[in-house]
């Protein structure tokens, strides 16, 4: 704190010395920054520092508290499982849609009718998460067996001679009837023998339809820049397609990998619109944002709420900090 | 393809034009044939992609009453049978859903969302490019670190102040968080933009004497409109898709709800009339749809260069 106010102090001299120089003219280029900079100090920078601070205070911002909003994390069930579930969505939505994203731009460079599926697949991206959020609830749409079955994944489900499945509600899709273990010490238990989180996993769905075309796109040009005489020399040389692959689209693309899954992680990590309109956080399905909306709004908990959005924010750090300095050195890599 | 070859009619008789051509049609077959699972798998993924929006459109179009017995596959029994299409659902969840206003709402925060951040970006952007000054750098460093930041950390400390203020549930409290919110990105597109213009047409503008202001307005915006247009679209599309913002500064009260925050009450209240959630999520996706089909290479563009912000 003391080293940003003598900062500041000394750019305010600066500024003043500049005045002192050049006249009102020393002022004019603050007049073109000075309305951007009173924008984010108000809404970025002095929020930020007011939510840190506030993270370290009790649910009515009266009272100190040290880590104990931290230390719920820890001891609450409740968080446990937002924790959890935070991270599935980072390994399993990253994951697949960098994956799919690869696959497509690797085929679709192959050919003509290129510009239409990737339209197709990228249009998700101009989709509210809520309106996307409405569409799956209707693939998802569930009615008792019996019924005619409104979602088309239930309706293929029963036409295949399953039962309807609560796709949004059921955390386990068991395949087979054993019991459950229990590890002993620990006291975990594992009981779905079958496919686990599957609301949760229904939800990632939804993520990865709209961040698909996102990579698409990306690694699409990256493959594109690939020069095409190195693919025709190694082809020359009998390299096989999986080869071509493996050793000379993989590694020349990877930066444009490492950019992408970036930015799906942080897309990712503040994931809220989806699980609040789906499913409101019930059922296990909760994530760190919407359980801060929830410590806000429901709970009246300041302190709780800050500490997660400073979680947020210390898991975007080395993203912010990599890019600043790329930006310091000149390299410029977004 | 042997057996093809043993009654060949063209084999070693024939011209040998005609037997290059046939040679040629075989082998396109041939590589056709080859090609075949990957026009099958990315097809295959298009319709996949494609499946769920087609499925709430043909729904929305269809009358409560069928859309609740049987599912919108059906309607490919029959798909030219227009009496089985109506536009009820849309004149119901208009007006007794409060669609319309929403959509309106929508509207009154997002024009002004987007402009205000455009200009005071443009501006920013220029003093940074273009204007010597202590601390530019500094400056720069510190707005592309801002990008990142999740917009979580800010809304604790602003939702206060505008309670303070008795900003909450007004307009003029969004726009001016989406401003805020908007502006890293917008200021780094721009000055990278506005950074790369030639230095001689600028120097050339100072010499006959064009003050800062004219060489803003006269040259350099005009200059940068591809990226200006690229920033403009991105955060239109931002700001009206975003439901954070809107839910927790203006709230749910009808008179300002925007779309996406209307849809969410409407999933709350009435989560099984497939009728009235289908219509009213088309509603909200009109215009982004409209403005990715029409302005699909400066949407692409804004995307991309937006896809990091916080």
């Amino acid at each position: 704190m003391a080293v940003a106010i003598g900062r500041g102090a000394i750019a305010l001299g600066i500024i003043l010395s500049n005045v002192y120089r050049r006249g009102l003219r020393g002022l004019l280029p603050w007049f073109y920054v000075g309305p951007a900079l009173v924008f984010l100090l108000l809404y970025l920078v002095l929020p930020v520092v007011q939510t840190i601070y506030l993270s370290f205070l009790d649910g009515r911002s009266q009272q100190f508290v040290g880590w104990d909003n931290y230390r719920f994390f820890v001891t609450h069930a409740a968080a446990g499982i937002a924790l959890r579930n935070n991270l599935l969505w980072l390994v399993g939505v990253t994951g697949v849609s960098v994956g799919l994203g690869l696959v497509l731009a690797v085929l679709l460079d192959r050919v003509r009718y290129e510009p239409i599926i990737k339209g197709l697949i990228f249009m998700p991206m101009a989709i509210s998460f809520v309106g996307a959020s409405v569409i799956w609830r209707f693939v998802y749409a569930y009615r008792p067996a019996g019924r005619e079955q409104l979602g088309i994944l239930n309706a293929i489900v029963t036409a295949l001679g399953g039962q309807p499945i609560g796709w949004t509600v059921e955390t386990c899709w068991p395949l087979a009837d054993w019991e459950p273990i229990t590890l002993p010490g620990v006291g975990w238990v594992w009981s779905c023998w079958g496919i686990p989180f599957l609301n949760t996993l229904a939800l990632m769905t939804i993520m990865i339809w709209l961040q698909t075309g996102f990579c698409m796109v990306l690694l699409s040009a990256a493959v594109k820049g690939i020069p095409s005489d190195l693919v025709d020399a190694a082809r020359v040389d009998g390299a096989t397609e999986p080869q071509i692959f493996w050793r000379i689209t993989l590694p020349l693309i990877r930066p444009t990998i490492a950019v992408v899954a970036t930015t799906v992680v942080i897309v990712v990590l503040k994931v809220f619109d989806i699980v609040w309109v789906m499913t409101g956080g019930h059922q296990e399905t909760e994530v760190l944002a919407s359980r801060m909306i929830k410590e806000m709004f429901n709970f009246r908990d300041f302190g709780r709420g800050s500490a997660i959005a400073v979680l947020l924010l210390l898991a975007v750090v080395p993203v912010m900090v990599s890019t600043m300095r790329r930006f310091r050195d000149g390299e410029d890599g977004l | 393809m042997k057996f093809l070859n043993s009654w060949n009619p063209w084999k070693r008789s024939q011209p040998p034009l005609a037997r290059y051509q046939h040679y040629r049609k075989w082998s396109r077959v041939k590589t056709w044939l080859s090609a075949a699972p990957v026009h099958l798998t990315l097809v295959a993924i298009a319709l996949l992609w494609t499946l769920p929006t087609a499925g709430l459109w043909i729904s929305s179009l269809r009358p409560a009453a069928d859309l609740s017995q049987s599912g919108w596959w059906t309607v490919f029994q029959h798909p030219f049978e227009l009496t089985q299409y109506s536009l009820q659902n849309y004149r119901d969840v208009l007006t007794a859903e409060h669609m319309g206003r929403a959509f309106l709402n929508s509207l009154m925060i997002t024009l002004p969302a987007t402009l205000i951040p455009v200009a005071i970006a443009t501006l920013a952007a220029y003093g940074l490019a273009w204007m010597r000054f202590p601390g530019r750098q500094v400056i720069m460093v510190a707005i592309v670190g801002l990008l990142v930041v999740p917009l979580q950390m800010t809304l604790i400390p602003v939702l206060r102040g505008y309670r303070d203020l008795g900003l909450v549930g007004q307009f003029a409290a969004v726009w001016l968080a989406h401003t805020g919110y908007g502006l890293p990105l917008g200021i780094y597109l721009l000055r990278n933009y506005i950074g790369s213009l030639p230095r001689e047409v600028l120097d050339a503008a100072a010499i006959d004497g064009a003050s800062h202001w004219q060489t803003l307005t006269k040259l350099v915006i005009p200059l940068s409109l591809p990226a200006i247009a690229s920033f403009a679209v991105f955060q239109f599309l931002w700001v009206w898709n975003d439901f954070l913002v809107a839910l927790v500064y203006l709230g749910a009260a009808n008179e300002v709800a925007p779309v996406t925050v209307q849809l969410s009450r409407l999933v709350g209240s009435r989560g099984q009339d497939w009728h009235l959630l289908t219509a009213g999520a088309f509603v909200t996706m009109v215009v982004p749809l409209g403005v990715f089909f029409a302005l699909q290479r400066h949407f692409v563009r804004g995307i991309l260069a937006g896809s990091l912000k916080g």
